[in-house]
Order: structure tokens, then C-alpha cells, then sequence
């Protein structure tokens, strides 16, 4: 049986996902990715004509707040966790290409 | 050479920040210009464990905005996941709508010059959260602000129906007007409140056949005036480049450039060799929007009238033209203090004069708006009768506005009166003063009695001596009547 998924693809995920992968783990998630879209593709063997689409998996629908303020964390907080800062802000390597947010 | 033939093409994407109190999908405060990281809690900074959950406010000022837009509303919508790996965006992904958005197939009409219109295609308008802001200029790293991560935002996509850069700027001074009548967005460019994105291409005309230029998609714009310049830019800019390398929609690339607001000019940022891939799925965090009938019949409830119908009906109902109206209309509060003069009895031109021409100078002065000078309607409308009335010169209103806006509940006659701007239209006593003046100079009445060249001259030389004894306060249409009379 053919691999769902090649080499090609696993790099471009991870790539897609920042993700450096030596050519060893590249072989490991190709066949571990296609074993689980294996596994995946039985939900396949199920007659699915007509059925509508699911948009969530809960029968519910309409789960609002109002629009009112509650105290956030504080600066401080917020950077806690921050592998690095530089004063009030998150510090990141350069960023050249500052058009990806679309 | 012959002429050149070209069509401008442009769609735009826009994205409008709406001016809720709280954040899309969690309770921090939406702030400009606090202190950074300071309106950050678990949800917008992306931990695990951490559940979204809808702002209905936020979704009740987005589908307000598709209604004003004309466009269909879905009575069903969800959210999807968007990819992308940015630090301005903790998640990895931006919760947006894909295939189900809020609301998709309207129109916007636009105001174009001497009173004409133009219809814009809207194809869809949906809800989705902001990122968070990258600063560049600390050295050889960036800072991330995470204040606007989540904050709410509807993007607009139009079609490619504009043809010049006057009509992209006419279309998002018009969206500005409508989204700050709707009171869902402050709406201001400079504040990044409203983004536009405009993708720009050409059809250049040659030898008998079209020729589509690769589209170009502009960002950095942050006034309506680069929106403008940068369309013009680009347009020569594309003539230039396809009659040096004759490359195509077809075997070109889709490129995003960049407008540098010193230069003038756009700069390539990257080209597109392919789709990116935000790989969407739906959000499991959050369940779908089922939007009913009441619901839906209770938002359009709390639409108001457009500003481009309500310009047009100033210039039918009032006899305005368009100019006027449009000054009028360009602010909602404005108009219907406008209408409140007029319906306490104002007359509709002197009232657009004095709002127009006085009060709006004042407010700017003040750095408010007209009905930020807290003049009660009521007392304009009385100015304006005044006016009419020849109580009070066009100077002198002039004067009593502005000492309104120092007491705003000072009457207009008793302002007058207490300056003494109340202009004397009684033609016994104006008849005296004439008199006098005649007297006084004979030389300049024998000038008009004997016609020709210096006789208008000299008969504004007697008026002004009349305004000059009466000091500025005789209604000079009154006196003009009497010296015609007298030296017939």
C-alpha cells in the first residue's frame, strides 16, 4: 500500500509549522504520519451522502459575553513567561519580512 | 505615438477596528496607547488550557455594518483557524471565518464629484481578531506589543470595481462616514483604526490587444492621502515596468509592496510565488452564531439613515448643494444639529452658513464638535432669523457666534445687543446719516450724479461713510437703497 503521506509533504508541514527536522525524524514522521492517516481514512468507509457538514461537534450554538472589561494581567505578568524581554515588550529575533499579516 | 489606452483596476481590503469596550474573545480592555503588554490575560497571549468566548456586542456592530453594506446575513456562521507563525500572534493562528462569513454580497454606493455616484460591490464582510504590534526601531531584535492581539476587527473585501484612485479615496472617506454613523468604529486612519489594502492592476491596450499587469497589493497606508498618492504611484509605476518587461498577470507574480510616506513611492516587499497556506479549519473552541429572524429584525432596528442618502436628501429637502451637504454630513452629530436649527424655525442656508462656516471653525479651534460647543440649537435658530431679518449683519453673526461659544447660554439678541451689533435697518434714521454724508462731499456725488467711469467707485466711497458714521452697524442693503434713490 502506497504511503499517504511522502517526504515532500512532511517537510513542507514542517516548514509550514517553523519546524527544523533532521532527514532521520523527516523518515520517522513520513511513516508515522501516514500510519495515522491510515487509521484516519477508516471514517471514510462510512456512507456520508447527504449529510451535512458539522461546523462543531456540540449541538449548541450562541455562547456570548457581554461587553464589559475585567482586569488583565499587568505587564509584568504578561512577560513572566517571556523566553526574553526588553522592557515593557516581548523581545524576538529581527524581523525582516513584516507582511505576512494579512 | 498614439494615446495610451489603460484602465485602472483596483479592489480594496479593509479592516475596521470596532470600538467595543472589551476584546473579541476575552475581557481585556481595548486601549490605544497604554502602557505595553499591559491589556493582556491568558486568552489573547495564546496559553493552553484557555477558552475563548464571543463578545456579542462585537458581532452585533459587524452584522450591523453588512446590513449598512447591503449584504446578505448568514443566519449561520462559525469561526475557523487561520495559520500563520508571527510573534504578533501568540496563537499560531488568527480565529477568523473562512467559508461561512457573516455577512457576503452587498454594495456600497460612493459619492463622486459634482453629486453623481457609483456602486462598489462588497463580496463579503466577516469578523475576525487583530494581532498584536512588532516595533522595529530598537536595534538588532524586534519588540512585540501584544495590547491589540484580539481585539475585534472586520475585514471588507470588495470587488475590483474602482477606476481611479479619486474613486478608492471616495470609497473609504464614504466607509469612514458610514462606520462612524453606525458608532461601531472611531474609525481613525492614523490610529490604524481603519487599514486599507488596496490590490492594484492594469489593463494597458496594444496593438489591438488587452494586457492585464501582475496585481499589486499595497500596504503601510496610514491617511486617505497616501491611499490616493499611492494608487496614482502605482499606476505609472505598472505602465513603466510592463513596457520594460512586458510581464503579465500571466507570467508575472502577484507582489506586495510597501508605501513609504516620505518617498512617495512604493517599495517591493515580497512577490508571491505561491498561495500562502493558512491551512483553515473550524475553531473547536467556539460554537457557531445561529442568527434568527427577531434578532437579526432587532440590529436593523438600530440602523440609521446613510450619510450619502442623508447628503442627498440636504441637497432636495434644503436646496444645499452637494459641497455643503457633504461638509454637513460628514459627521452624524453635525447633520442632526443641523436639522434641529432648522426644525426650531432656522432658515436651511443661513443655518448651513453659520454651522458651516463659523461654528465648525470654532469646534476645530476647540478641538470638538459642533455640538461639542454646547450652543443650544434653539439659539442658532434665532441667529439665523436675526440674519434674515437684517437684525444682524453676516459680520456680526459671525461675532455673536463665537462669544456663544465662550456662553453658550447667552441668547443671540441679547449678545447683540450688549455689543451693539444690532444692525439699524430703520430708514428714517439711515436717511439722516445719508444726508450728512451727502453733504459732507459733494465732489463724490457729482461723480455718480454725472455717470460713468468713477460713479460706482464714488458710490461705494459715500456707503462706506455711512457704515464708517454708524459705526459698521447700518444694514448696507438698506443704505444702498437710499443713495440710489436719492441720487437718481
Amino acid at each position: 500500500m502506497p504511503e499517504k503521506i511522502d517526504q515532500t509533504q512532511v517537510k513542507k508541514v514542517a516548514k509550514l509549522s517553523r519546524l527544523e527536522l533532521t532527514e532521520e525524524e523527516v523518515q520517522q514522521f513520513t511513516v508515522q504520519l501516514s500510519a495515522i492517516l491510515d487509521y484516519v481514512e477508516k471514517l471514510s468507509e462510512l456512507d456520508t451522502e447527504g449529510v451535512e457538514p458539522l461546523a462543531h461537534c456540540l449541538p449548541i450554538s450562541n455562547v456570548f459575553r457581554q461587553d464589559e472589561i475585567r482586569e488583565s494581567l499587568g505587564t509584568e505578568k504578561t512577560l513572566a513567561n517571556a523566553p526574553q524581554r526588553d522592557g515593557e515588550f516581548f523581545k524576538v529575533p529581527k524581523i525582516l519580512d513584516d507582511s505576512s499579516w494579512a | 505615438m498614439d494615446h495610451l489606452q489603460y484602465k485602472v483596476v483596483v479592489g480594496l481590503e479593509i479592516h475596521v477596528q470596532l470600538c467595543t469596550k472589551s476584546k473579541m474573545f476575552c475581557s481585556c480592555a481595548v486601549e490605544f496607547g497604554q502602557p505595553p503588554n499591559s491589556r493582556v490575560c491568558p486568552v489573547c497571549l495564546g496559553m493552553p488550557g484557555v477558552l475563548p468566548v464571543m463578545n456579542k456586542q462585537a458581532l452585533e456592530y459587524a452584522v450591523l455594518v453588512g446590513l449598512a453594506l447591503n449584504c446578505e446575513i448568514a443566519a449561520f456562521t462559525k469561526w475557523d483557524r487561520k495559520s500563520y507563525y508571527y510573534p504578533d500572534l501568540p496563537k499560531n493562528y488568527q480565529i477568523s471565518q473562512y467559508d461561512l462569513p457573516l455577512s457576503a454580497g452587498g454594495f456600497i454606493e460612493i459619492p463622486l464629484e459634482s453629486g453623481k455616484s457609483k456602486t462598489i460591490r462588497i463580496i463579503r464582510a466577516h469578523l475576525e481578531e487583530d494581532a498584536g504590534k512588532n516595533l522595529h526601531t530598537a536595534g538588532n531584535f524586534s519588540q512585540v506589543d501584544l495590547n491589540r492581539a484580539g481585539t475585534p476587527l472586520l475585514e471588507i473585501v470588495t470587488e475590483p470595481d474602482m477606476n481611479t484612485a479619486a474613486e478608492v479615496r471616495a470609497l473609504a472617506v464614504e466607509l469612514q462616514r458610514m462606520v462612524r454613523y453606525l458608532g461601531v468604529s472611531e474609525a481613525d486612519m492614523q490610529k490604524g483604526h481603519m487599514r486599507f489594502e488596496p490590490n492594484v492592476n492594469l489593463i494597458i491596450a496594444k496593438d489591438g490587444i488587452e494586457y492585464r499587469t501582475p496585481i499589486v497589493e499595497i500596504k503601510n497606508l496610514n491617511s486617505f492621502r497616501a491611499l490616493e498618492k499611492s494608487i496614482d504611484y502605482e499606476v505609472s509605476r505598472q505602465i513603466d515596468e510592463f513596457f520594460e518587461t512586458g510581464k503579465t498577470l500571466e507570467t508575472g507574480t502577484k507582489s506586495t509592496r510597501g508605501w513609504d510616506d516620505v518617498k512617495e513611492v512604493t517599495v517591493l516587499q515580497r512577490e508571491k510565488e505561491d498561495a500562502p497556506d493558512y491551512r483553515y479549519f473550524p475553531d473547536p473552541d467556539l460554537v457557531p452564531v445561529q442568527l434568527s429572524k427577531e434578532w437579526l429584525e432587532e440590529i436593523k432596528s438600530r440602523l440609521c439613515e446613510l450619510p450619502i442618502h442623508k447628503q442627498l436628501r440636504f441637497v432636495n429637502e434644503y436646496g444645499l448643494n452637494d459641497y455643503d451637504a457633504g461638509v454637513l454630513t460628514a459627521d452624524r452629530s453635525t447633520a442632526e444639529y443641523f436639522e434641529q436649527v432648522v426644525a426650531q424655525g432656522g432658515d436651511a442656508k443661513r443655518a448651513c452658513n453659520i454651522i458651516t462656516q463659523d461654528l465648525l471653525k470654532l469646534a476645530n479651534e476647540k478641538g470638538c464638535t459642533v455640538v461639542g460647543l454646547r450652543i443650544p440649537a434653539n439659539h442658532i435658530a434665532q441667529l439665523c432669523k436675526m440674519v434674515v431679518m437684517g437684525v444682524a449683519s453676516a459680520t456680526a453673526a459671525t461675532t455673536i457666534t463665537t462669544i456663544m461659544s465662550g456662553s453658550p447660554d447667552k441668547p443671540p439678541e441679547v449678545i447683540a445687543r450688549e455689543r451693539n451689533l444690532i444692525q439699524k435697518s430703520d430708514v428714517g434714521e439711515l436717511e439722516a446719516v445719508v444726508d450728512q454724508v451727502l453733504a459732507e462731499n459733494p465732489k463724490a456725488v457729482e461723480d455718480v450724479t454725472s455717470g460713468g467711469k468713477k460713479s460706482s467707485k464714488a458710490c461705494g466711497f459715500l456707503l462706506g461713510q455711512v457704515m464708517q458714521k454708524t459705526k459698521g452697524q447700518a444694514n448696507p442693503k438698506v443704505v444702498s437703497e437710499i443713495l440710489a434713490k436719492k441720487l437718481e
